[in-house]
């Protein structure tokens, strides 16, 4: 296996494009990051297209909008990790030495759907009648399982809304814009508890690229070559509860403990990551999962300042935060969490989330990412997870 | 009449039936005389339902049916109050623990306030009609209520 390297990435505003088709989204990213990468479509030997809804033929169509160049395109699906699986498979046609430059486009168009539709005949549906089966139900009582081991409160969980939203107005990629102090996270409907609307991702479309080259001739396209340090992709093992609900914690701890090995780094390395906050209680989950803090410290890590831009909490929601303040606590981690805004401001329109996790860690490797810079980033993580389930995770370094 | 096939004289005999919502539910002549049951595995791994291969093991089994009892408790919850359409929110869903070693998904029927449910809380399982599909067929579900 070669070194691989990240020579182009782009990610189109998500939103919501009811006059556009899904191929159109993706073909922008994939124009965009070519453009970014001083290429056209010729220089692309394989295509990996993850989209979730719309899979077969998904890159087929981008290649119709973009060139038909006739290479191999490979079609990917896998849960909320179908961008990231897709640039892990683009990753391994470079690094075996297959091809020497490849392409992972991830897309997804979602409309207003959302994910409560009922599928099938609705008599013999088992959700709302056995239970709930659904994300923000599957995510709400993961977040309980956190509360019922560690005490941790609704407060906690709502604090990763008020920094990702917080991040979020810096970030004009991002489908939402706009903060939330904590007691109007707090106050919102609840969807599911402890999750307020405030604390769940919209759903939307979108589309991010990401091209991918080997090393040795990544300069012929960038003096700013970003290193795939590790690429990792695990599934649920065995544990006692995972067939009734999820467990999002154990595959994610597996990624991490080889990824870390792969890069060679540790989570002091990491100067940022962008986690899987498709629910607000899922971010603190991760914080443990990817050892940002210890086991049942999340909710003294976020109130801490440590993953907030900056590394502290801002002057105007110091007070809101204060009563959460553990002062014995010490954080043993500096990366900043989300600093796109993450998922919940972001959006997370399925299959583009992977891909554009990583345009966003590149971003910030190459000091492009604006006034939400983390400043002086050589070392990110960019982490998905997806029911049931899959997780990847990549580390990218300068 | 060939096996799988069915010809349309005979869809106007069909009764319409009483049918289990999941597999792992076994309904009786009343409702009192419904129970869940599980398959268990050599290795001890207990699944609700009929099983072929052993998940935590990798065997074939064998596997020994086992009739579950009424009795669980609350292992965690949420509080539902956008639910699918044809559901009344909200409504409490939970992960609930059986004793005999496994956790199934139910809801809980119990006014939904968080404060009014306690992790580890004792339960009653109870079985009720919940659903008729369009050619007249019942389904019966399972739900558990504060013990």
């Amino acid at each position: 296996m070669r070194e691989v390297a990240i020579v182009g990435v782009s990610m189109i505003k998500f939103g919501r494009y009811p006059d556009r088709d899904v191929s159109q989204l993706a073909a922008q990213a994939g124009f965009e990051a070519l453009s970014d990468a001083g290429m056209t479509i010729k220089n692309i030997e394989a295509l990996y297209s993850g989209n979730l809804y719309q899979t077969s033929g998904s890159g087929q169509r981008i290649l119709q909008n973009l060139g038909q160049t006739g290479i191999p395109v490979v079609n990917v699906a896998n849960a909320c990790a179908t961008g990231s699986t897709a640039f892990r498979e683009a990753y391994f046609a470079v690094a075996s030495g297959a091809y020497d430059v490849a392409m992972a486009v991830g897309s997804e168009q979602m409309g207003k759907q959302g994910l409560l539709g009922s599928r099938g005949d609705p008599a013999t549906s088992l959700e709302g009648r056995v239970g709930s089966y659904m994300m923000p139900a599957v995510f709400g009582m993961a977040g309980m399982e956190h509360a019922r081991a560690y005490g941790t409160q609704q407060e906690h969980f709502a604090m990763a809304s008020v920094k990702n939203h917080w991040h979020s107005t810096n970030n004009p990629l991002a489908q939402y814009q706009k903060e939330s102090p904590l007691d109007e996270v707090m106050n919102a409907r609840v969807i599911a508890y402890p999750n307020t609307l405030l604390m769940c991702c919209p759903t939307g479309d979108g589309a991010a690229a990401a091209i991918l080259c080997s090393m040795e001739k990544a300069r012929q396209f960038t003096t700013q070559p970003i290193k795939v340090a590790a690429s990792v992709l695990t599934s649920d093992p065995w544990s006692d509860r995972d067939l009734s609900l999820p467990d999002i914690n154990t595959l994610t701890k597996n990624a991490a403990k080889i990824a870390y090995e792969q890069a060679g780094v540790g989570p002091k390395d990491l100067s940022q990551v962008e986690l899987h906050d498709c629910f607000a209680t899922a971010e603190l989950l991760h914080y443990e999962n990817l050892g940002l803090c210890g086991e049942g410290e999340a909710g003294k890590h976020i109130a801490s300042g440590a993953p907030w831009l900056g590394n502290k909490i801002p002057t105007k929601y110091e007070e809101d935060i204060a009563p959460f303040v553990d002062k014995t606590y010490a954080p043993t981690t500096t990366a900043v969490v989300n600093a796109s805004g993450g998922l919940l401001s972001k959006g997370h329109p399925l299959g583009a989330t992977g891909v554009a996790n990583i345009a966003e860690v590149v971003f910030h490797l190459r000091g492009q990412a604006g006034a939400r810079q983390v400043e002086g980033s050589k070392v990110a993580m960019a982490h998905v997870i997806g029911l049931c389930s899959a997780c990847t995770i990549h580390i990218l370094t300068k | 009449m060939e096996e799988g096939g069915t010809r349309l004289a005979d869809q106007a005999e069909v009764t319409p039936e009483l049918r289990p919502l999941v597999p792992y539910l076994r309904l009786g002549a009343t409702r009192d005389e419904d129970y869940l049951f599980g398959n268990r595995c050599v290795c001890g791994a207990l699944y609700a339902g009929p099983r072929m291969y052993c998940g935590k093991c990798s065997s074939a089994g064998p596997f020994t049916e086992v009739k579950l009892g009424r009795d669980a408790e609350v292992h965690v919850f949420t509080i539902i109050h956008q639910a699918t359409p044809y559901v009344k929110a909200p409504y409490v869903a939970a992960i609930v623990d059986l004793p005999e070693g496994v956790s199934i998904n139910s809801n809980i029927e119990i006014e939904p306030k968080p404060e009014n449910i306690k992790f580890g809380m004792k339960l009653k399982m109870y079985t009720e009609k919940c659903s008729e599909d369009r050619e007249g067929n019942s389904y019966v579900a399972y739900r558990y209520r504060p013990a």
